[in-house]
């Protein structure tokens, strides 16, 4: 949110209208809101200063309230008026710094002015028809050098891997042969044979160094193509995640293990046995570093480094799961199975949006920053836009590669899709596909080896520990209720009180003979209910609203199912 | 040196004697008689220097003197003891000179009795004087030392208190501020605006000084734009906050009167408790006496009445009002033994009970005598309809609105219900009255009641007979009216033993109604309903079944099973049944939702084949064969098992052979395990309940509670405010520079260098006016900023 560093990405091809609606929106609401403030000012500033004529836009400018949500950080419960003045004051003050914080945040999401395009076809012209030569023709030149294939027969089908910021490409080809790119300048940086079979390959957290896993065990290398290290903990590794902010390397194997490496002190921090089988299926949420594993019956598994058994087990397909894919937001879960049906996951409630039959089923998938769905039947690639909010019916973009493909990646912060298969190595323009603003102390596709250090140190120094991998990533800042309580009991069984316990009504002292004992007893009697009566009242509201509720999805059903029930009659 | 020191022996041998003989009061006040002695000596000195010769004889008589005034301070009371002058010598004691008069009180008149001479005193004076004689009063003594000190210190602490609570608010600003810079009030630095310094701007060369003593002596503006005194002065004569200051006065005061000229208004008419007395009785006999009328009069209006009045009774009766069941009743109770009032009290309250209860059967039955005099010309016969329900009387129950079907006598009867035989029907058994409502359209029990009508028209017409009586002899009337209660009395419990025989009857038809319109179909849901009241849930499973009813409410394609009792076990197993088969159905149904089929474009040319996993991919065509076959009821299976896993378990704690015979071959008793048997508590309900296809982990996450807050901390009263307070990242990573500067401030900021001295007496001026003005224009300052 910080003010970034801006760079024109020119590879957006289509025209942006949502600038201008946005520009609209923001008339709208300078033309609301003036007079409030004027008054405002009126009363307070206006006995200040004497000269000159009034301000005609007092104030700051206003912020439109769609973007003021989007950096909105959690709800604001509502809750009674505390009686202590401190807390009281800590709490507005409180409010008022996140509010600012919001509002800050939502003024200074000017200076991002990036927008996706899209591609558009003419009249009745399918945009899938449309071929990669023709958008490579139409965009600018630099974005047309970034539609390319490299030939690369020899050593069989290719797994591929882009870094963190977008700038380098890993390809690891089945039968040994390891490059890494710098593929925006074609440079290549190294390129090796493992002389064994390879896995799969990832990149660690920066270009400098990446993870093949080969036939038997676990090597890293640097970017210069020498082996740092062999790790026999991690034998038979079939595919690997790496979670950025806890470097950690998650690798899955054929022995149905699933490890982690934090790669930062080279230890390994968890192995669990699945009890599975074989784990060829494994995405990431980005959102809150859960590892997801497919199995060949059908489940998808989360799981987290903490426990030795999965978080959650959903039933995805009727066949084995072939691929899944997590959004960058950590809401939509993306699944594809023996089935040949491709499923939307809302991965939050664990609940299916959507789901779609594909004829040939879809053996890889990948989301890209956007929410683009990419997947690959065979040799060919499609790419479905807005796959869990409109029923999609056919794929946005369609391209075939000349052999089976093996390896999805979208690049970060472009609209690239890299694809790697039997025959080498495609990139593909895909409009509309990458992330149009980064963040420059996040990662930074333009930065300097400088930059690049000192980077690291602070991305190490602000390195989350495995422990704090949870489903929910807000629940470090709950309290532990259990063991709160816990703690509670023990010190009320020591103290012989209950010191949080509300102190009781004592009525003040009044003279003249009027606190008298039954005087007093009267005075309490009249607020003994209060609190009950708190109690009651919400209890009731819940009910109500229960039973609003209940009948209006009771209402709903008996709209959708249209035909009155028998026992209609007594309604009144 | 020598003398000297003889000297002190003399004095001290004197001492010696004078302790010897004055013993007490010498030790009492030493450094008197040594004054005393000293100057004796230096008078003997002298006496030694001037006379030699007569040393002799004067040493006798001082010694002589000395004695006496010895002896006489022996007595305790140190009286001085005048000398006489008896004759004039040489050598005279000045000690022993006295003044005239003395020990007398002094007078004021003494004091100022020059006064009356001396013109130059005033008059005034002269009178205060005077007035100041003839006061008898004496004057207080003053306060003791101790006393006076305290009441000054008290004085002093109040004013050093109120010195000091002067600076409370000030004090307690501060504390509250968000920040505070020291030193305290210093100028903002950076730029001024313009206003500012121009205002600040003093004359200074003379020239100035002279235009502006000008401008000023004219009262005109010296500032452009700046008002002149006299409009300032008419601005601030009422500023917009002072006259909402005032307004909500005058509005306060106005509620305020108009609440109490309601209240007055209330109160005003409240009339005292002896006045509702008499106006209530006033009222009673003028309702009389015009009920006398109306009975003459317009028969109908008087039966109205009447009928009032007997609802009322009905009421009476069936309240407790007046039945000395209440508070004040029982409290009077127990008075009552000892207080005649509280006697006289309750008889009261019994007497009341008793006149409103009172039947008002004799002006009836004068009534219908008169009546049936009258109508005796239109129709010979009382209809003996009177006690069927009437129509329409209570359209809700359903018992209500079946008719009896007609009575083979009746038939010949006008249909035509009296009103006044309705009335007198309402007087009537409340017994009877039930039974009219019980009547069903079945034969029997139409039998029945046939029977218990036949009996009512008897019993009528013996009450006709009676009411001739009555009339003609008072006494005889209450004589049979007793009997007739007697009778009445029989008949109900007669009647009350039929009904309960009858109820027994209808029960067994209605349900085999029930068990005939369960087979009917069409009638199926009206019954049910009407069952919902009747119908007890007797097991668990039945319950099971009722919440499966409402809860799936999904319109089922063949009618609930009836509720009766034989076919219950038959129907819970179904539903079970139905229930496990139906999960599996669900799941099945979202796994095989209907999917969107997608077209693509371009025709597969390679085959999808993944070269090393062939055999996977074998076994992968042979699952897609049997898809859904087993993963389904698998996963079904791991379910099951991991809700098993998370219910609460039993746990045994018996120990054989404690307090009973023990051994291979016995068992502990029942009752023991029974006892030693605890159930833990049931876990809250699974995440995972609702969702048919997913397994959530129920174990916690241990790793994440040792970096979680397991305390609250200080002022926090509980979970929600402390999380709330928490719930905005504070980071440079997720905030912008300004809001995390804002965030970050630190509590105090000292000016480095800068002298921070102690508040001075201005700033409390200064701040006072602040707080006048209100906190609200600082809140509204600090919302600015930001």
């Amino acid at each position: 949110q910080e003010p970034r560093e801006e760079e024109k990405d020119g590879n957006k091809v289509g025209k942006d209208e949502g600038r201008t609606e946005s520009a609209l929106q923001q008339e709208q609401h300078t033309k609301l809101k003036p007079r409030k403030r004027k008054q405002e000012e009126a009363g307070s500033d206006g006995k200040e200063f004497i000269s000159g004529k009034s301000d005609p836009f007092p104030g700051p400018a206003p912020i439109p309230e769609d973007r003021v949500q989007k950096f909105k950080r959690k709800e604001k419960t509502k809750m009674p008026r505390p009686k202590h003045r401190k807390l009281r004051d800590m709490i507005v003050r409180s409010d008022e710094a996140s509010e600012m914080a919001q509002k800050q945040a939502a003024r200074l999401d000017l200076l991002l002015p990036e927008d996706a395009g899209f591609l558009e076809g003419d009249e009745d012209e399918d945009t899938c028809t449309i071929s990669q030569e023709d958008i490579a023709d139409a965009v600018d030149i630099t974005s047309g050098a970034k539609y390319f294939n490299l030939k690369l027969s020899q050593f069989g089908p290719y797994r591929l891997d882009y870094s963190k910021t977008g700038r380098h490409l890993l390809l690891g080809g089945r039968r040994g042969h390891v490059a890494c790119i710098d593929w925006q300048s074609k440079q290549l940086m190294c390129e090796i044979n493992v002389m064994e079979s390879v896995n799969d390959v990832k990149w660690l957290h920066s270009e400098t160094m990446y993870a093949v896993a080969q036939k038997k065990w676990l090597h890293i290398y640097d970017s210069n193509g020498i082996e740092l290290h062999c790790i026999r903990k991690f034998n038979d590794v079939l595919r690997m995640q790496f979670l950025p902010y806890h470097f950690l390397l998650a690798t899955a194997s054929a022995t149905s293990f699933l490890q982690y490496l934090d790669v930062s002190v080279g230890k390994e921090v968890a192995a669990i046995c699945t009890k599975t089988g074989r784990l060829d299926v494994m995405c990431q949420n980005p959102h809150n570093a859960i590892i997801h594993l497919g199995h060949p019956n059908g489940t998808v598994t989360l799981w987290s480094p903490n426990q030795k058994e999965a978080l959650v087990k959903m039933l995805c397909h009727q066949g084995g799961v072939r691929s899944v894919a997590v959004d960058k937001t950590g809401t939509y879960m993306v699944t594809s199975g023996m089935d040949k049906k491709v499923k939307v996951y809302d991965i939050r409630t664990f609940k299916p949006l959507k789901s779609y039959f594909l004829p040939a089923g879809a053996s890889c998938l990948s989301l890209s920053h956007r929410g683009l769905l990419s997947a690959a039947t065979g040799d060919i690639v499609q790419v479905y836009k807005d796959v869990w909010s409109t029923p999609v019916t056919k794929p946005y973009m369609a391209h075939r590669v000349r052999g089976t493909v093996w390896g999805l990646h979208y690049c970060p912060f472009e609209d690239v899709l890299g694809v790697g298969h039997g025959d080498g190595f495609t990139s593909m323009l895909v409009p509309g596909a990458g992330e149009p603003n980064f963040d420059a102390l996040d990662a930074n596709p333009y930065r300097s080896a400088k930059q690049r250090q000192e980077w690291e140190v602070k991305a190490l120094l602000e390195k989350i520990q495995p422990e704090l991998i949870s489903l929910n990533p807000n629940e470090l800042g709950q309290v532990d209720h259990t063991t709160f309580q816990q703690r509670h009991q023990d010190r009320v069984q020591a103290l012989g009180f209950d010191p949080l316990a509300k102190d009781r009504f004592t009525p003040k002292y009044k003279k003249k003979g009027r606190s008298s004992a039954g005087n007093i007893e009267r005075r309490k009697k009249q607020v003994a209910h209060e609190d009950q009566r708190d109690i009651i009242r919400q209890t009731v509201e819940d009910k109500m609203k229960m039973e609003k509720e209940r009948q209006e999805k009771e209402k709903k059903k008996a709209e959708l199912s249209g035909q009155k029930s028998a026992l209609d009659r007594f309604k009144k | 040196m020598a003398k000297v020191s003889k000297r002190k022996n003399v004095c001290k041998k004197k001492l010696k004697k004078g302790f010897e003989v004055t013993q007490k009061s010498a030790a009492v006040k030493p450094h008197v008689v040594y004054d005393d002695c000293e100057e004796e000596e230096v008078l003997n000195e002298a006496d030694e220097n001037i006379t030699s010769e007569e040393e002799e004889d004067d040493n006798d008589e001082r010694k002589r003197q000395k004695l006496l005034e010895a002896i006489s301070a022996l007595g305790g009371k140190r009286k001085k003891k005048l000398g006489e002058r008896s004759e004039a010598a040489v050598q005279m004691s000045e000690f022993t000179v006295n003044a005239e008069g003395e020990g007398d009180k002094i007078d004021l008149s003494d004091l100022i009795g020059t006064m009356d001479n001396n013109s130059s005193v005033p008059a005034k004076t002269k009178k205060q004087l005077k007035n100041l004689q003839q006061t008898k009063k004496t004057i207080e003594c003053p306060l003791s030392k101790q006393e006076s000190e305290r009441i000054l210190r008290d004085v002093t602490f109040q004013k050093a208190a109120t010195e000091v609570s002067r600076w409370k608010g000030i004090i307690r600003q501060n504390q509250r501020a968000e920040q505070l810079v020291f030193p305290l009030n210093q100028e903002p630095s950076g730029p001024k605006p313009i206003e500012r310094v121009v205002t600040s701007w003093r004359a200074q060369t003379p020239l100035e000084q002279e235009i502006f003593a000008l401008l000023s002596a004219n009262k005109q503006p010296i500032n452009d734009p700046i008002l002149t005194p006299a409009e300032e002065a008419s601005l601030r004569a009422m500023s917009l906050e002072d006259a909402k200051i005032r307004r909500a006065e005058l509005q306060k005061a106005r509620a305020l009167q108009s609440y109490y000229e309601a209240k007055s208004r209330r109160e005003r008419k409240i009339k005292s408790k002896k006045y509702h007395k008499v106006h209530n009785k006033a009222k009673r006999k003028e309702f009389l006496k015009q009920f006398d009328e109306m009975v003459k009069t317009d028969p109908a209006a008087a039966l109205e009445e009447l009928n009032k009045m007997e609802l009322a009774r009905m009421q009476e009766r069936m309240s407790l009002k007046h039945q000395n069941s209440g508070k004040w009743a029982k409290s009077k109770a127990i008075m009552a033994k000892y207080d005649e009032a509280a006697r006289k009290a309750m008889q009261q309250q019994l007497e009341v009970n008793k006149d409103l209860t009172q039947k008002l059967v004799i002006s009836v039955n004068n009534e219908e005598e008169e009546e049936e005099e009258e109508e005796a010309s239109h129709a010979q016969l009382m209809p003996d309809f009177v006690n069927d329900a009437e129509q329409g009387l209570d359209s809700s129950n359903p018992w209500m609105r079946g008719k009896l079907s007609e009575d083979p006598t009746e038939k010949k009867m006008s249909d035509i219900v009296d009103p006044v035989a309705a009335g007198a029907g309402v007087v009537g058994n409340i017994a009877e009255e039930e039974e009219d409502e019980e009547e069903v359209e079945d034969t029997e029990e139409e039998a029945l009641l046939r029977e218990f009508d036949s009996r009512r028209k008897l019993r009528h017409a013996q009450k006709t007979d009676t009411v001739p009586v009555i009339c003609v002899d008072n006494e005889e009337e209450t004589v049979e009216e007793n009997k007739a209660a007697a009778e009445d009395l029989n008949a109900s419990d007669k009647e009350e033993e039929e009904l309960s025989e009858f109820t027994s009857l209808f029960k067994g038809i209605a349900e085999a109604e029930n068990i005939e319109a369960a087979a009917d179909a069409s009638h199926m849901d009206t019954s049910a309903q009407l069952e919902e009241g009747l119908m007890r849930i007797r097991t668990l499973e039945d319950v099971e079944l009722l919440s499966e009813k409402s809860a799936t409410d999904k319109v089922p394609v063949q009618p609930q099973p009836p509720p009766a009792t034989e076919n219950l076990p038959s129907a819970t197993q179904k539903a079970g049944k139905n229930k496990k088969r139906k999960r599996g159905i669900e799941l099945q149904e979202a796994l095989t939702r209907e999917a969107k089929v997608i077209q693509i474009p371009l025709a597969l040319t390679v085959e999808d084949t993944e070269d090393s996993d062939e055999k996977l991919d074998q076994r992968g065509l042979i699952k897609e064969a049997f898809a859904g076959d087993d993963v389904i009821s698998d996963f079904l299976k791991d379910k099951r098992k991991a809700e098993d896993a998370g219910e609460p378990k039993v746990v045994d704690l018996t120990l054989p052979g404690w307090g009973e015979w023990g051994g291979t071959g016995l068992k502990p008793s029942r009752n023991k395990r029974r006892r030693f048997r605890t159930k833990t508590t049931p876990p809250p309900p699974r995440k995972d309940q609702h969702l048919p296809s997913v397994i959530i982990s129920e174990k916690k996450n241990s790793s994440i509670s040792l970096h979680q807050v397991n305390s609250l901390p200080f002022p926090f009263e509980n979970h929600a405010q402390f999380e709330n307070t928490i719930r905005s990242p504070m980071g440079r990573t997720w905030n912008t520079e300004r809001t995390v500067k804002k965030i970050t401030r630190p509590k105090v900021v000292t000016q480095l260098g800068a002298i921070i001295e102690p508040m001075a007496q201005e700033e409390l001026m200064k701040d006072k006016k602040l707080v006048s003005a209100g906190n609200k224009s600082s809140v509204d300052s600090w919302k600015r900023k930001h």
